[in-house]
């Protein structure tokens, strides 16, 4: 539903939404790059909240949960820089410059990177759960903070639009886009979760019951 | 023994150790000095460009200095799983990060003067009471600004084959917001305040400072557990 409602939107986006007056064609970007910013930030407030449930109850299903939520966050936040970075280009002339959102959104990026990579170097399952968990609530609690820090320095990104100063044939495709978005951004947390549980189900130990199972074969 | 007591006492043995193990200490400040001079040789400033790239430095220096002091506070912890045996006494795990997050801390605040020293030497700067006075201050908050959560993430990473690695890629991008302010506060010492700019960046270096400090705290007890 979510890759459907995807390609419905990117059609109204590139086809039937009119080009914008300062920007033209380029700003057909938006559509996508919106949406994508909105889910990653959304994707990156699960993370903080499973972490929290992880540390609370201890339960591994939100460890499975967390891991999934970090990956997406990861990638939708890659696919967020590239798209800046080629919209920046074309309207301001650069790939790069030192603004406010390109800036945090680096630095989120760089700080989940960094957690999936301490994810990675750590082989018991419980530690594993308890450490990322305890880097996620840092790095979440952190991202304001550069946030506001960067703004202070002269910011360079145009101040957002709103609902009530697009035209409706602009808001409908990226609404459409960021319910897609939004549903293949769960489909793959719920899936990667899945996975997460399945393998470290492969890492337990077997059971009494299994050991004394394949004792009388 | 208060809370207190307990993160003074393991302050107190964390810079006895630091002390004792002074080779290690010293060459911590050593990598600082080098990375100074590298600065210096790869970005060829003078003049008001060269003060400006002066504090950039500086507080850079701070940071690739501290990932060395900061692995080398949880090194003896994890060698023959020392840590285990402070647990094992009746010490609260908060008493635990404070002391050692203070120790890093005043090590870090060491190599202040050194740093600035030199700095001082390669970029020309105009060094006078009220400004030390007011670059004193802000070392202090650059330094415990990046003890805080570095102390956290050294925790962790100590105990893993990567650790060199990884406690960097944790730590420098969650620092940014000390990085950033730590800089401006000291072009702003440094180069003069005309707009009264300082004190508004001193006072969110601290904010910063304070979040760190309250949240790594109430976290570490976490990272302990088996």
């Amino acid at each position: 539903m979510g890759i459907l409602l995807l390609l419905v939107g990117s059609y109204m986006g590139l086809f039937v939404a009119p080009p914008e007056r300062h920007m033209g064609e380029v700003q057909r970007i938006m559509y996508v790059h919106v949406p994508t910013a909105w889910v990653g930030l959304l994707c990156a407030t699960l993370a903080m909240v499973f972490a929290v449930a992880y540390l609370w109850t201890s339960n591994s299903k939100w460890d499975d949960r967390l891991v999934g939520a970090l990956e997406v966050s990861f990638l939708l936040g890659g696919l967020l820089l590239v798209q800046g970075m080629l919209w920046g280009r074309v309207t301001w002339g650069i790939w790069w410059t030192w603004d406010v959102r390109l800036t945090t959104s680096l630095i989120m990026f760089l700080l989940f990177a960094g957690i999936l990579a301490l994810r990675a170097f750590v082989e018991e399952p419980l530690r594993r759960a308890t450490w990322s968990s305890v880097a996620t609530i840092v790095a979440y609690v952190d991202v304001p903070l550069v946030y506001f820090c960067v703004k202070w320095f002269r910011s360079l990104h145009q101040v957002q639009s709103s609902p009530e100063t697009v035209h409706s044939s602009m808001v409908v495709p990226l609404r459409v886009n960021s319910f897609a978005m939004l549903f293949i951004a769960i489909w793959l947390i719920a899936w990667r979760a899945r996975v997460e549980s399945k393998s470290r189900g492969e890492e337990r130990p077997p059971t009494r019951r299994q050991v004394e199972g394949e004792g009388n074969v | 023994m208060s809370v207190l007591g307990q993160a003074l006492a393991v302050a107190r043995k964390d810079l006895l150790l630091g002390w004792r193990g002074r080779t290690r200490t010293l060459a911590v400040a050593l990598f600082g000095m080098v990375t100074l001079v590298l600065f210096s040789f790869a970005v060829a400033a003078d003049g008001e460009v060269g003060v400006s790239a002066a504090a950039g430095f500086l507080i850079v220096a701070l940071l690739l200095s501290s990932i060395l002091a900061l692995e080398e506070s949880f090194r003896l912890e994890a060698e023959d799983r020392a840590i285990e045996g402070l647990l094992l006494l009746p010490v609260d795990p908060v008493a635990i990060y404070y002391g050692k997050a203070v120790a890093n801390t005043l090590l870090l605040v060491l190599l202040g003067p050194i740093l600035l020293f030199l700095t001082a030497i390669f970029f020309s700067l105009q060094l006078d009471g009220a400004n030390l006075a007011g670059l004193a201050v802000l070392w202090f908050l650059a330094a415990a600004g990046i003890a805080a959560p570095g102390t956290l993430y050294a925790s962790m990473t100590s105990r893993l084959t990567g650790r060199d690695v990884i406690l960097p890629l944790l730590l420098f991008p969650l620092t940014l917001p000390i990085l950033m302010t730590g800089v401006r506060s000291f072009d702003l010492i440094l180069r003069g305040d005309a707009m009264s700019q300082l004190k508004g960046w001193i006072l969110l270096l601290t904010a910063f400072d304070l979040v760190y400090w309250i949240l790594c705290g109430a976290l570490f007890s976490r990272t302990l557990e088996e």
